[in-house]
């Protein structure tokens, strides 16, 4: 069997012939050929303008010299010298004063938000309004003392943390470790809970008080009120960070607690946590009446 | 007018693309010939892949403070490759300023020295992961992972709350480490020999064990129960060690990026 044009379509057939039948040899479309040629140009472009080849120990750099890691530094450097100028503002001006500048505060709520959402959102909740574990950062309970340069502190070195300066909180575990006995324990609690204004029985109350000046006031103080240095917490507040039912309670006295705040020196800059406190103070604002 | 010009430009390419066509349709007529340029085809593809291995040394980062995966950390890696935790994860902080600023710095090629499989990826269903050690808590990984709506509500993760309670294959570690050994982890002899007592040692901080973990992999390593079970070591106190080291085995990054230039 010959090739031969094929009367019907106009293209050539192969020359194979099974009983009869054959093959057309159709012809690439042009539309196909035009593609292979663009992208054969782009490629031989694209080698000379970008990095493309290997060459012994080191590789062709292309004619416009991008570099990824130069180029990223140097867009990191150039956001920061954009946002210099609010930097130093933040840096060098109050929170008070910060909080007056409209410009400002709109910058400021903008960045901080992402900031939050990134760092902080996964426990203390989009909210900031905390959970089980977590404290609510809108209410004005601070374990660690709620003015800026504390907060700022707080966030810088964390608390239990790994950071050499860490703020260290411990609530022993009294049960487990065998200081306090269950029936101990299950006396301490509703003695705990009336210290937030719970009524309660005098003999109670007088068996709990005692417990409670032996084991727990050098952290707590002798009225409950907490102490900041060690940031043992405010018991007559009625904020409970693990729950204020009689179980929870229960169960932070026998097991102890002791919760990890990490710390962000290394991730957030000065002006990073600045804007956070400010950040956190204009919603703790928003939630008031 | 148009189509007249691009089918002059495509005349010459085409007639040389036809001409590749006649020699393609005679190779394929002789088995030997067409036997060798398929071997020479193959041939290229290997050496693209395997060529820029031989100036590795060269090419990749010298990072003198990096440590190593501890046996716990190891099989809590071997155990998030085993969940696919790397199917919506990766681990890889690109050279974008956008990635810079959420994640932190750029991954470098270092980072991934010891890592066998390594676990880049490029889905993320998740946020990235190559930093995310010492980010949060020990209790809220594993609160997250028993279930991840208790701390993130609006999270589509799984929950894996059944690796607080299976207890930890640690028999095969001291195979798994010696198998890395020789793929070019440097393990030390009574690192292999010492990997179950060490995987046990570094989830019980109170335990005489944990004196071996700090000598064999050096102070910084963490050890503390993980997962806040007493007792026994499970694989959440494996995993939950793996996530806690991730981006922390070098300072290297960190000093190559911009923040500090």
């Amino acid at each position: 069997m010959k090739e031969v044009r094929d009367p019907l379509t106009g293209h050539m057939t192969t020359g194979h012939e099974w009983n009869g039948i054959t093959e057309l040899n159709t012809r690439v479309p042009r539309a196909i050929w035009l593609f292979i040629l663009v992208t054969h140009v782009w490629a031989l472009i694209i080698w000379i303008l970008l990095p493309a080849w290997p060459v012994g120990t080191t590789y062709t750099k292309g004619v416009l010299g991008l570099d990824q890691r130069q180029q990223v530094n140097k867009e990191i450097a150039a956001a920061e010298r954009a946002f210099a100028e609010r930097d130093r503002q933040i840096r060098e001006r109050s929170v008070p004063e910060i909080m007056t500048d409209v410009s400002l505060m709109n910058y400021v709520m903008d960045t901080a938000s992402a900031i939050f959402g990134d760092n902080c959102a996964v426990c203390h909740g989009t909210a900031a309004s905390g959970g089980p574990g977590y404290p609510s950062l809108i209410d004005t309970d601070w374990l660690w003392g709620g003015d800026t340069d504390q907060i700022m502190e707080t966030l810088r070195v964390g608390i239990n943390s790994q950071h050499p300066d860490t703020r260290h909180a411990q609530m022993p575990a009294f049960g487990r470790l065998g200081v306090l006995s269950g029936r101990d324990v299950r006396l301490l609690v509703p003695y705990v809970k009336s210290l937030s204004g719970s009524d309660i029985p005098a003999e109670v109350r007088a068996a709990g008080e005692d417990l409670f000046s032996r084991n727990c006031s050098s952290c707590h103080g002798a009225d409950g009120m907490g102490r900041l240095q060690a940031g043992a917490p405010n018991l007559t507040d009625d904020v409970w960070l693990y729950g204020g039912g009689d179980n929870d309670i229960f169960y932070t006295i026998w097991d102890g607690r002791q919760g990890w705040m990490p710390a962000w020196q290394a991730r957030l800059s000065d002006e990073d946590r600045k804007m956070l406190v400010i950040y956190l103070q204009e919603l703790a604002d928003g939630e008031r009446p | 007018m148009l189509m007249k010009i691009i089918r002059v430009l495509i005349k010459p390419f085409a007639s040389l693309y036809e001409a590749h066509a006649v020699a393609h349709y005679r190779i394929e007529r002789h088995s030997m010939g067409l036997s060798i340029g398929i071997i020479i085809a193959a041939a290229i593809g290997g050496l693209v892949e395997i060529a820029p291995l031989f100036t590795i040394d060269e090419t990749v980062e010298a990072a003198p403070d990096m440590r190593l995966y501890t046996p716990l950390e190891q099989a809590g890696r071997d155990i998030y490759v085993r969940e696919g935790c790397y199917a919506c994860h990766s681990q890889m902080v690109r050279t974008l300023r956008d990635e810079v600023e959420r994640y932190g710095a750029y991954s470098l090629a270092v980072e991934s020295q010891y890592d066998h499989p390594m676990l880049w990826g490029s889905k993320r269903t998740g946020p990235d992961l190559a930093r995310i050690g010492g980010k949060y808590s020990d209790s809220w990984h594993v609160q997250h992972l028993v279930n991840p709506r208790t701390v993130v509500p609006e999270s589509i993760m799984p929950q894996y709350a059944f690796l607080r309670r299976a207890v930890l294959e640690t028999q095969s570690l001291p195979g798994r480490l010696e198998a890395l050994r020789r793929a070019g982890v440097p393990y030390k002899a009574d690192m292999i020999s010492s990997a179950e007592v060490d995987a046990a040692g570094q989830a019980k901080p109170d335990s005489d064990l944990a004196d071996g973990v700090f000598e064999r992999y050096g102070e910084e390593t963490a050890i503390r129960n993980f997962d806040g079970q007493d007792g026994r070591v499970t694989e959440m106190d494996a995993l939950v060690a793996y996530l806690q080291v991730l981006g922390q085995l070098t300072d290297l990054p960190e000093s190559n990026s911009a923040r500090d230039e």
